[in-house]
């Protein structure tokens, strides 16, 4: 007889206990899916994720793709994250467009999403974005170089990531606005190219391609007297490249990334400028509208610029830039 | 039954797959220099006789004796090493390798000095000319040993699996259905190989399901049915219809007329 | 004339080394500096990484089998023999076989799994790819490893040739190409990789070890990644944890451009160096000429078809 009641009171006391629980939890529960988890750039990301959570006493959940390009990873990620109770997601989207459907059911459960670091497309199928402004990134090292070049005629060789690719289109078109050359607006995904640029070549993203890529330049275009690199690991590349042919005395390299290696090759002369960006900002940013949107309901939209930075060991007048130790405080990836 | 030496003989192999008895007490005898068929319905034995013959199966319970010495064939390469050569159905040949490469393949002749005894470089002339040599002897007209396999007709490459055995053997040659899926012209090229393979000393246990080219080629028959050999025949005496009669059970052999059966 | 034909390599074997010279010609034609001693040397150093790969491609294409893994592999090696030397400052030779000596073991789990578990070759490379890359990026935990001892990179030296400089990591690729070459065609172990990849079940009828054959060329892959991941470092002086990630399919293209045949049992291995080469060219020429490199990609494409089809169509009019 008293066994009998046994499970059914055990039954009620652990339901009590479970919607008892769920009424004291309350805490904002907020997911991050990052392209990869072993990146350094979504490394950083995570630790700013994790420490704004709980500075504000949320719960973070993270996930990532299996590589870039992992699109079905990350959707996965998503459903279990919502499942698991998550109102707000952080997404840096691997295919851009591929997500689209999968962010559309979220929002539809009335969960927020908001891109981080490459918008999707269309962009406002996201809430908000919180990115990197890479035109502006491009900008700010075209400014130094065309200082830094001190009216010498330029001939630059331009490394780009490939062909199509919205960020690359912005780094270049803005380093070739900055430097005051005609090139394209931000919204434009094709590469500007004017007379200066003496040749362009792919380089992925990629040391040992940028290399290659800056060898075949160099080729065609033996006095070249400035490189723009798409990010830091191509820019050393180009610099591996120009000392083999030794000419890096005399070639001014500029960046875009702002990571710790990337600000160190900075201090060791290899790359004269980069733009650092601010992983850890997006990823904190998008925790606080998070726990915003979980305690008012209110939630976040447009375009947030998380800010770009100028590095440069040697300062050139007119163009506002940091110095290496401070890029190195702000830098991400391992010291 | 035989006073004639044998070159291979097998008496009460039993083979059984599970609840399944391929063999069931089944003799054999090969005598030298004979073409001795083997005939018999789908799942007679005929098959997993063969098998044990060549290595390829190891019997429950029987004995099998080549040359007089009792053998125990773990393998095919133990049937190999003992001299035995089988021809296969499909014919374990490489067809994007040349007819040469194919005669040797397995057993490659190397260079004579350190070249081939530390690198292992082979005597690819040497091979060459072997080949040519041995096809000569049994008469195979492929013009060049240096084309490749699957450039031959499926009756050429007949004569080239069947001229590999035959340049290798020692003992025995066993044919598993050599003349299937080929032409009139083609079948007879084959048979003709059988013949000179034969003359050279080389008995050889013919499996097929053709009984015209049987009775072409053998000198005797071997019938299966049931596990076990039903009867040796004599093809030069009984008719192929009678033939095919004790084959199936229709006609028991022991209602055949004495010349028949061949001892 | 009949001879003359029989002598002859066919078609799908001469094809890329034609590929070569029409690109070389064009670009020659086109643009005046494709034809430099200096900028062809300099092409040769560029394709040397995936040149060495594409070797160890080769054989298990040979054999009927493909690699996923090899641009991992080698990344895991050069992050290996370089970590070995800078954070436990091993001396260079010991380091670097040490990361040969990774390699060579993910060759012999490749091979063991396909020949002893019997799992498909291009699902047994893509478990091994994810693993290396895995461990790749802990272990280095996508750090560059830039203290990396001079001897180490020593290949990448080069020394003056008729007005060009070549490396001696090009050297070695073409000993080892005409390494290869020679015990593929004049040994009995190359003779049965091509048996193998030919008809697996005829060389198990007359007695070749295939299982060993299949391994061992697995094994020996390993190797050839192991010596690619020292030219990657020689190359860029660096360990790249993210390096070789797409040189999985630079290396198969290589290899298919080069005229062996996915099927397996077909192909000349120097065809691979053209195969190489060839991609390395129309990147270099293109860039030159200041064509997006969109075109290369199609260009690549289109010889690839190419290629696949020539193979094709003449084991078709063979009976």
């Amino acid at each position: 007889m008293h066994r009998n009641l046994a499970a059914p009171a055990a039954a009620v006391a652990a339901l009590t206990l479970c919607i008892g629980s769920a009424f004291a939890a309350g805490e904002p529960v907020i997911g991050l899916i990052t392209k990869t988890e072993t990146n350094p750039f979504f490394v950083k990301m995570k630790e700013g994720a994790t420490a704004e959570a709980k500075a504000k006493g949320a719960k973070l959940l993270s996930g990532a793709g299996k590589a870039d390009g992992d699109n079905a990873g990350q959707v996965t990620a998503m459903e279990n994250m919502i499942a698991a109770g998550a109102k707000t997601i952080l997404i840096t989207p691997s295919d851009s467009k591929a997500i689209i459907p999968a962010i559309k059911k979220a929002q539809e459960k009335g969960v927020m999403v908001i891109a981080l670091d490459s918008p999707t497309d269309p962009a406002d199928a996201t809430d908000a974005l919180f990115a990197t402004d890479n035109y502006k990134a491009g900008v700010l090292i075209g400014e130094y170089a065309k200082v830094a070049l001190a009216g010498k005629p330029a001939k630059i060789v331009t490394l780009d990531l490939f062909p199509g690719h919205p960020v690359g289109a912005q780094r270049h078109n803005g380093f070739l606005q900055g430097f005051g050359l005609p090139s394209n607006d931000a919204k434009n995904n094709e590469l500007a190219k004017p007379a200066e640029v003496v040749c362009s070549a792919d380089s992925f993203g990629d040391r040992a391609k940028g290399q290659t890529a800056m060898e075949n330049c160099l080729q065609k275009a033996p006095d070249v007297n400035l490189v723009y690199t798409i990010n830091e690991p191509a820019a050393a590349g180009a610099y591996n490249a120009l000392k083999k042919a030794g000419k890096e005395k005399n070639v001014i390299i500029v960046s875009v990334d702002g990571g710790c290696e990337g600000v160190e090759n900075v201090g060791k002369g290899v790359i004269a400028a980069t733009s650092q960006q601010y992983p850890l900002k997006m990823a904190s940013m998008g925790v606080a509208a998070g726990v915003d949107y979980a305690k008012t309901g209110k939630k976040v939209s447009g375009y947030t610029d998380t800010g770009v930075t100028l590095i440069a060991a040697k300062p050139v007048p007119g163009v506002q830039s940091v110095d290496v130790k401070t890029g190195l405080s702000m830098c991400w990836g391992k010291k | 039954m035989s006073t004639v030496p044998l070159v291979m003989e097998a008496k009460g192999l039993v083979k059984r797959f599970g609840q399944v008895t391929a063999l069931d007490g089944a003799d054999f005898e090969l005598r030298p220099a004979e073409i001795l068929a083997v005939i018999g319905d789908n799942g007679a034995g005929k098959s997993s006789l063969i098998k044990c013959l060549s290595g390829a199966s190891i019997p429950n319970e029987g004995k099998i004796w080549l040359d007089g010495k009792e053998i125990h064939f773990k393998n095919p390469m133990d049937a190999r090493r003992a001299g035995i050569e089988t021809v296969y159905q499909d014919l374990a040949v490489a067809p994007a390798m040349t007819i040469a490469e194919n005669l040797f393949l397995g057993r490659e002749m190397r260079r004579a000095g350190p070249l081939g005894k530390y690198l292992g470089a082979l005597d690819k002339k040497k091979m060459l000319e072997e080949s040519i040599a041995r096809m000569a002897e049994l008469k195979v007209g492929i013009r060049s040993m240096t084309q490749a396999v699957e450039t031959l007709s499926g009756g050429q490459r007949q004569c080239v699996a069947v001229g590999r055995a035959a340049a290798f053997a020692q003992h025995v040659v066993i044919m598993d259905e050599p003349t299937a899926a080929l032409g009139v012209k083609e079948g007879n090229m084959v048979l003709e190989l059988i013949r000179r393979v034969r003359e050279r000393g080389l008995p050889v246990v013919l499996i097929s399901h053709n009984m015209p080219h049987v009775f072409e080629v053998a000198d005797r028959i071997h019938v299966a049915r049931l596990g076990k050999r039903a009867a040796i025949l004599n093809p030069k005496k009984i008719s192929m219809s009678d033939t095919v009669a004790v084959m199936t059970g229709a006609l028991p052999p022991d209602k055949l007329p004495p010349e028949c059966l061949a001892h | 004339m009949e001879k003359l034909k029989d002598k002859l390599p066919p078609i799908s074997q001469l094809g890329p080394f034609i590929a070569l010279v029409i690109a070389c010609i064009f670009f020659a034609v086109t643009t005046d500096r494709f034809f430099s001693a200096e900028n062809l040397s300099l092409i040769l150093q560029q394709v040397m990484v995936v040149g060495v790969l594409a070797i160890g491609q080769t054989l298990i294409i040979l054999t009927a089998g493909i690699d996923l893994s090899c641009g991992m592999l080698m990344a895991l090696g050069s992050i290996v023999m370089t970590k070995f030397a800078a954070d436990l400052g091993m001396p260079t030779v010991l380091a670097v076989l040490c990361g040969i000596g990774v390699t060579v073991l993910f060759g012999f789990i490749n091979g063991w799994l396909v020949t002893t578990i019997r799992l498909p070759p291009f699902i047994v490379t893509l478990g091994t790819f994810n693993v290396a890359f895995a461990i790749t990026q802990l272990y280095s935990q996508a750090q560059t490893v830039t203290e990396v001892p001079d001897a180490m990179v020593w290949l990448g030296n080069t020394f003056k040739l008729g007005g060009g400089a070549v490396s001696y990591g090009v050297v070695l690729m073409i000993v080892l190409y005409v390494l290869v070459w020679l015990w593929l065609r004049e040994t009995g172990a190359g003779r049965h990789v091509y048996a193998v990849g030919n008809n697996p079940e005829a060389t198990r009828l007359v007695g070749i070890p295939t299982e060993r054959v299949l391994l061992g060329v697995y094994v020996l892959a390993g190797l050839f990644y192991g010596i690619a991941a020292l030219l990657a470092v020689a190359r860029t002086g660096v360990g790249d944890p993210n390096a070789g990630q797409t040189e999985n399919l630079d290396t198969i293209t290589a290899v298919v451009l080069g005229g062996t045949s996915l099927f397996g049992g077909r192909g000349v291995i120097l065809g691979s160096l053209a195969g190489a080469v060839v991609v390395g060219v129309l990147r270099n020429g293109l860039t030159l000429m200041g064509v997006s490199s969109v075109y290369q990609v199609l260009v690549t494409g289109i010889l690839v078809i190419l290629a696949v089809s020539v193979d094709q169509l003449s084991r078709k009019s063979v009976r």
